[in-house]
């Protein structure tokens, strides 16, 4: 019985205008489709620079497609992102969407208890309820106690990268975006993520990411989307631009 | 499922000194609890555009509407002056880039808090002592200081009194103009955390204008570009600043210098 | 319409070179005019003409017109300055409406049909049908507030007066208790804030609900106002710290009240003091009445009898 997707996209394009360098126009994605649901964890690959990130980037409302559409599941029916009004698209990254971004934005004078609780205030929890668990998220994923009451900007990469993970993972959202969440973490702790992962996708999340590390690929992924760089015909002109 | 009615709608609004120089054509609404911030450099129109959404002056052209407490959504224009008067003290604040210009310098800092109350009708000097108190702790200033005047403060502290002011009689719309551009900057970034946590525990919406790119991706949700008197580009404020469209734009998130 | 025992003539001869009440008719009619819009709206200033006076600003000519233009023939004038018929301004501004009107006076706050008066209200209670009309220099009570005439009269128009309030808390912040004594700001009818003239806050509660008619004038600031009969006067205060008026240890020397202001009299060098009320007609009134009973502490008061007139009169809590 087919499952109704989380998440579906369709000839989506990305290209970039670069108005203070010529006017030059850099396509990144071009005809991207997928469809990704409950359970799934969709791993982008490809060589750097091909626009995975920024293919995790659109799918956040975080870079405007240039074309295409991406339909992502919002209770009983789909949203249009793409078309989206601005109101509409926080609600969807408050309620349906997390990303872990590959590097913690980081906020001077918040601890990072209070950094990981963010997306359960968000949502409404009590200041309390949200600080347990956050600190129960960062117990699991080795993040020493003495830490919480800090900000999290004099942490170590694989320190600040858990951060973000919890931060990711603890709002429960039905789809999560990935990017390089293991890239500067030891054996471990990759192996506690790689747990994470397998308990949101048993959970019914779906989730995209990139993944660097081939162990932790074969571990978690279900699907596989290959993502070409995009020819430029250079015999074709190049449109200034209007 | 419905749509959330705006707090604030903005149509069509023209607002120049001159006929020349102010802010043109601005179009925007804001909702409950979100900051929206004004981005430009000087010149902009940004500060007219304030003014103007602010109905500190009547706008030339174009309407502000807003959702009021009694009479739901209306037109500003048609409100009396007693009435937008009563409005701005009550369900507005207006924070002021300078502290000296929106504080009684010559009063003490638990008097300049309290009389937004006593003009409303409080009238228990314990009760009006306490609630200033609480207001001055909330704004990390020592409860000790209730009865110094804002000439023996610093400029963060004057500047967080000047917040608490407008903050005291819980306006659901806060208008900033750039509150942090005044201060020096280990300074701002404390006012800035402030600003944030306020805006999340009082369900603050809030229009913040400043030429600081920095702020408005610590405090907005969501951004508007201004160059000219026109807004060149609007969006959520980290899809401005990561993905900028217009060339405008591009210049001004390529112009900050990387830490 | 005149009692019997009043004075049946002015003690000065009516000059007959002046204008009945030294102002023109025009002016009189103007006047009159903006006291009926005054009396109209209780408590709120309404700007007037104000007109060259043969004494300078500082001196009453608010008073002294308000005066002019609403005595008649028939009238019976008292002057008080500081409580007392025989202070020099008193004494001169008598004389004067003796010279420009011919119209009887008395020192009887009793018979009097219109008192003016400078910093004080009477201890007689004022009856029906009577006018107290006060000198008043600045009509602004939001003026230390706010220097704009054009913003404060938003403020009043708007009812915006929470920066009054603010003063008060000051006051209490910084001395534990409201510390304005005289002027004290009230709220007329519910609506407009007024200053009752400086006034001592003691007689502030006499303007609540006066059977008199008080009117205000000032001259220099231009501007009248007026508190109709049977009208609420409140003065500002707090919940948790409300008005109070002044209260004494000592009772006056001369007649005994308790229940009166009174003024302090440093006698000699070495600060003997003594403390007689500031209504003088009241004081010698109540004394004449309470002299059968024959209390000792009277009797040492009538045996030791200050003549105001020959000894320097400090009187407390005035304005300098």
């Amino acid at each position: 019985m087919p499952r109704t997707p989380s998440i579906q996209v369709r000839d989506l394009e990305k290209t970039f205008t670069l108005h203070h360098q010529g006017g030059v126009t850099l396509p990144v994605l071009e005809r991207i489709s997928f469809d990704a649901g409950p359970g799934d964890c969709l791993v982008l690959a490809g060589p750097s620079g091909t626009g995975k990130s920024t293919l995790l980037r659109c799918l956040y409302g975080n870079y405007l497609a240039s074309g295409g559409s991406i339909r992502v599941r919002d209770g009983d029916r789909f949203t249009e992102l793409t078309q989206a009004p601005e109101q509409t698209i926080l609600r969807l990254r408050r309620e349906v969407i997390g990303y872990v971004s590959q590097f913690l934005r980081v906020i001077p004078r918040v601890t990072t208890l209070d950094v990981v609780a963010e997306p359960l205030r968000q949502s409404g929890m009590a200041a309390q309820d949200a600080r347990d668990q956050a600190a129960a998220m960062l117990a699991r994923l080795n993040v020493p106690e003495r830490l919480w009451a800090l900000p999290p900007a004099t942490f170590s990469g694989g320190e600040q990268q858990r951060v973000n993970i919890a931060r990711g993972l603890i709002g429960g959202h039905p789809v999560l975006l990935l990017d390089e969440p293991t890239a500067s973490l030891d054996a471990d702790n990759r192996a506690v993520v790689v747990q994470l992962i397998r308990d949101a996708m048993a959970a019914g999340r779906c989730l995209i990411g990139i993944f660097h590390d081939d162990e932790v690929r074969a571990a978690v992924a279900t699907q596989t989307l290959a993502i070409s760089p995009v020819v430029v015909d250079k015999t074709a002109s190049q449109p200034a631009f209007a | 499922m419905s749509a959330i009615q705006p707090l604030l709608s903005v149509r069509n609004m023209t607002h120049t000194w001159d006929g020349v120089h102010g802010c043109r054509d601005i179009d925007f609404d804001l909702f409950p609890g979100e900051v929206l911030c004004v981005v430009g450099e000087s010149g902009s129109g940004k500060s007219t555009l304030l003014q103007a959404v602010s109905y500190q002056v009547t706008p030339k052209f174009g309407s502000v509407w807003y959702d009021t407490r009694d009479a739901g959504f209306t037109d500003l224009a048609r409100l009396t002056a007693a009435e937008r008067r009563m409005l701005a003290r009550t369900d507005w604040g207006f924070v002021r880039q300078n502290a000296r210009d929106g504080l009684r310098m010559q009063v003490s800092a638990g008097a300049n808090i309290a009389e937004r109350l006593m003009a409303i009708g409080d009238r228990h000097y314990g009760d009006l002592r306490a609630v200033a108190g609480e207001w001055l702790s909330k704004m990390e200033i020592e409860a000790d200081r209730l009865d110094d005047t804002p000439q023996q403060f610093s400029g963060g502290m004057q500047q967080r009194l000047q917040i608490a002011r407008n903050l005291v009689t819980r306006p659901r719309m806060v208008f900033m103009d750039e509150p942090t551009a005044s201060l020096d900057v280990s300074v701002q970034a404390r006012l800035l955390d402030l600003l944030r946590q306020l805006v999340t525990d009082l369900d603050l919406a809030a229009i913040v204008v400043t030429h600081d790119l920095a702020v408005a991706r610590l405090l907005a949700h969501r951004t508007v570009v201004m160059r000219g008197g026109y807004i060149v580009e609007s969006g959520l404020t980290d899809q401005i600043l990561d993905d900028p469209q217009h060339p405008y734009t591009q210049l001004l998130v390529s112009s900050i210098l990387q830490s | 319409m005149i009692p019997a025992h009043v004075h049946p003539a002015a003690p000065v001869e009516r000059d007959p070179h002046y204008n009945f009440g030294y102002l023109d008719e025009s002016t009189k009619r103007m006047l009159r005019r903006a006291l009926l819009k005054a009396v109209a709206i209780p408590g709120y200033q309404v700007p007037f003409g104000s007109r060259e006076m043969p004494l300078p600003y500082g001196w009453g000519t608010g008073g002294i017109q308000v005066t002019a233009a609403i005595i008649g023939a028939n009238d019976v004038l008292k002057v008080i300055d500081q409580g007392s018929d025989d202070t020099t301004n008193a004494v001169n501004i008598r004389r004067f409406f003796g010279r420009v009107t011919g119209v009887a006076t008395t020192e009887s706050t009793r018979d009097a049909s219109i008192i003016q008066t400078r910093h004080r209200i009477p201890e007689t209670p004022l009856g029906k049908g009577q006018i107290m009309v006060y000198q008043v220099p600045i009509p602004e009570p939001l003026r230390w507030l706010e220097p704009s005439e054009t913003e404060t009269r938003t403020m009043h128009a708007l009812a915006e007066y929470g920066g009054m309030h603010v003063r008060l808390y000051e006051d209490i912040a910084q001395y534990g208790h409201i510390a304005t004594t005289y002027d004290y700001p009230v709220m007329v009818n519910g609506r407009y804030m007024m200053r009752p003239s400086p006034i001592p806050k003691f007689d502030n509660p006499k303007l609540d609900h006066s059977p008199a008619l008080m009117l205000f004038g000032a001259g220099r600031e231009k501007r009248v106002y007026a508190v109709p009969p049977y009208t609420s006067v409140k003065s500002l205060d707090f919940a948790d710290h409300p008005f109070t008026i002044e209260q004494w240890d000592e009772c006056c020397d001369v007649c005994g009240s308790t229940n009166t202001f009174l003024d302090e009299i440093i006698l000699d060098d070495q600060g003997t003091r003594r403390f007689v009320c500031s209504d003088t007609e009241y004081c010698a009134h109540h004394a004449a009445g309470a002299e059968d009973k024959k209390e000792p502490a009277q009797q040492r008061a009538a045996a030791a009898r200050v003549d105001a007139s020959t000894i320097g009169h400090i009187p407390a809590g005035a304005a300098s």
